[in-house]
């Protein structure tokens, strides 16, 4: 049985429901599954994860949580899942230690019952867990509310743009605290605006404006972009986005880091592109092919 | 029941953790209680007095003093132009022009009648009023001591007579701190009870803990009885403060029983934390919880008899303190500190307050929705 069944799932807002956050979602989740939902803020990622841990109703469509209505069933939900907002929203004036005994408590369960679970990740806030949580860096901060979402063994964990304004080492901690997770069986949605972290994922979708634009492994997404990329350097960055994005040959360039992106034309070739731009009078000009990322398919995905 | 109890644990922690809140909890019904029942003194004091002596007599010189020796009035400006007693009023120096004519004592002794002038400054309406009673009381007094003087009386007086005397029951001296103290202790149970209670309420929502119990298996009447109670506590806590500051400062002792005031204070806790659920699914931030508070607490104070007297108020006012739950409670309070009503007494009114509770609960119940 899927983990997670979502099957046209609806949001909308407004008086009128003319703000439509999510439309018409499907996607399935395996058990023991790290399924990453990426997008840009404002995609309707927090929406969604509001609806399958049971704090909104949808307008239509229905979803099961590990064989659970999310409608019917709420309350058997709330039992099962943990969920880790992306605002901190642990109490702020309670200490590290009383938030989790806190939680622990309100699950019916103790700190002792779970501990194998969290160990990893509540070893490194234990020092201070006298602390109050708002005196929390931001890292640790996360840490603390992840151990707090976990407290009760779920069976299947939402995070909401976990790493959102963490620095790139406590990212990567992150991540290996989710794989390890994921061995002890934990199904893990997690939702962020991060291309990079798409990889991380053992499947993703993309989500743009409350619609899935495409659902499979990093591998699979990467793999059915068929065009060839070039990445271009030249001495002057910005006159040579200009120059390729006036070139016929080209459906579309972008910059992207140290080079540009630029999305060929089936039948063309980089030796005519090279010859262009050097004809408009670019220097030091690096031409290189480029294996196309999550991110090249998320913007293909969007402009078409 | 566990669940129950640990949420209570942690609200109460909470609470203690919170200096600005417990200052809020503690000093201010100390301050309120030894400031406030000075202030709101109906008595009018220092009335500022301008006489305009156009005589200089005798009479005049002993119409003046007695007058100032009362100590309501203080002499602002004695003085032989009218236009300078006014400029005195403009300058709002003075309350009151009092004018004595030329020949006020040459008339008083020959015609037996003279006349005199008050001129008042109704910015302050109760300050000149009472102003004004005061000052023809005194001059009514001066009156009977000439006649009584120059006029030989007579072995039965030709005039029939209505002398009236009057005694002040339940509050002996009308202190008006006695009257005062058990309003001003209603008004901050009040607060604690409904007000603090709601920001407190929205605070969750507002830092967002509310999403993190609501995806719990936690009981809605769990999360709602964890806040109440806390706060049910508390507004106790405070009565019993005040009734303390009322004793030490005052000397104020209720006449009738405590245990009633308490059984009384317990169920309107009930109605006033009704209230305070019922503004806190209102709103979403602790700003607009406290704006909102803000409005009610004054129309609460002010319609409720606190300050100014009910049946004074035009009809439809006095309706509306009828919806006031506070109007109740200060009744209560007075009735049993001040005269020591039982619980026969104030049956009624428990009654209503009873009422309050059932209706606001219920309603802020069925407002608050666990799920959006």
């Amino acid at each position: 049985m899927q983990s997670v069944i979502v099957n046209n799932l609806s949001k909308n807002y407004g008086k009128e429901k003319e703000i439509k956050a999510v439309k018409d979602v499907s996607f399935d989740v395996s058990p023991a599954e790290i399924f990453g939902i990426i997008g840009p803020d404002g995609a309707g990622k927090t929406s969604l994860f509001r609806m399958l841990t049971t704090l909104l109703l949808p307008d239509s469509g229905n979803a099961s949580v590990d064989g659970s209505d999310i409608v019917k069933d709420f309350k058997a939900i709330r039992k099962k899942v943990g969920y880790m907002p992306g605002r901190f929203s642990l109490y702020q004036d309670l200490s590290v230690e009383e938030n989790l005994n806190f939680f622990a408590t309100i699950f019916n369960t103790t700190i002792e019952k779970n501990y194998d679970l969290i160990k990893d990740i509540y070893i490194q806030i234990e020092p201070f867990k006298k602390r109050k949580a708002g005196k929390l860096s931001g890292g640790m901060k996360q840490k603390l509310a992840l151990s707090c979402a976990l407290i009760h063994r779920p069976v299947v964990l939402f995070l909401d743009e976990p790493t959102t304004g963490v620095d790139a080492v406590s990212r990567k901690e992150f991540w290996d605290m989710l794989k390890r997770l994921k061995q002890q069986g934990i199904t893990i949605l997690v939702s962020t605006p991060y291309m990079d972290e798409a990889g991380l994922c053992d499947r993703i979708t993309l989500m743009q404006q409350g619609k899935l634009l495409s659902t499979g492994t990093p591998t699979e997404i990467t793999g059915s972009f068929k065009q060839t990329i070039l990445g271009v350097k030249a001495a002057n960055m910005y006159d040579l986005l200009k120059d390729l994005n006036a070139y016929n040959a080209i459906e579309d360039a972008y910059a992207f880091g140290e080079y540009h992106h630029a999305v060929m034309k089936e039948n063309s070739s980089e030796e005519a592109l090279q010859k262009y731009l050097e004809e408009k009078g670019n220097k030091e000009l690096v031409i290189q092919q480029i294996k196309p990322t999550i991110e090249d398919s998320f913007l293909r995905l969007m402009k078409s | 029941m566990r669940t129950l109890r640990f949420l209570l644990q942690k609200e109460f922690r909470q609470i203690f953790r919170d200096k600005s809140i417990l200052r809020v909890i503690f000093i201010m019904p100390a301050v309120q209680l030894l400031v406030l029942p000075w202030a709101a003194d109906y008595e009018v004091k220092n009335i500022n007095l301008a006489v305009v002596d156009n005589d200089r007599s005798d009479y005049a010189q002993k119409l003046v003093s007695k007058i100032t020796a009362s100590g309501y009035f203080k002499l602002d400006r004695y003085t032989a132009s009218y236009a300078d007693a006014l400029h005195e009023i403009e300058k709002n120096n003075a309350d009151i022009i009092l004018e004595i004519p030329a020949s006020f004592e040459k008339n008083l002794i020959k015609e037996s009648a003279s006349t005199l002038f008050m001129a008042v400054n109704a910015v302050n309406g109760t300050k000149a009023g009472l102003g004004a009673s005061y000052l023809q009381t005194i001059v009514r007094n001066f009156n009977e001591d000439i006649r009584t003087k120059w006029v030989q009386a007579p072995r039965f007086n030709t005039q029939s007579q209505i002398d009236v005397t009057h005694s002040n029951w339940f509050n002996l001296h009308m202190n008006y701190k006695s009257f005062m103290v058990p309003g001003i202790i209603v008004i901050l149970v009040t607060m604690v009870g409904s007000f603090i209670a709601a920001v407190n309420i929205v605070r969750e929502k507002e830092i967002g803990t509310i999403e993190q119990i609501n995806v719990t298996p936690i009981r809605k009447y769990h999360f709602i009885l964890g806040k109440l109670i806390p706060f049910w506590v508390l507004g106790l806590v405070i009565l019993t403060t005040g009734l303390t500051i009322a004793y030490l400062a005052y000397g104020i002792i209720p006449v009738g029983s405590i245990f009633v005031i308490y059984v009384f204070a317990a169920v309107y806790l009930l109605a006033v934390l009704g209230l305070g659920l019922l503004v806190s699914t209102f709103c979403n931030t602790q700003q607009q919880a406290m704006l909102s508070a803000f409005f009610l607490m004054m129309i609460f104070v002010m319609l409720s008899g606190l300050y100014t007297s009910i049946t004074s108020m035009p009809v439809w006012a006095q309706w509306v303190t009828k919806f006031n739950p506070v109007t109740y409670f200060i009744e209560v309070m007075r009735s049993i500190v001040l005269k020591g009503s039982t619980f026969a007494d104030i049956s009624k009114n428990l009654l209503i307050v009873f009422g309050f509770a059932v209706v606001l609960n219920t309603w802020a119940v069925l407002s608050y929705r666990k799920r959006a």
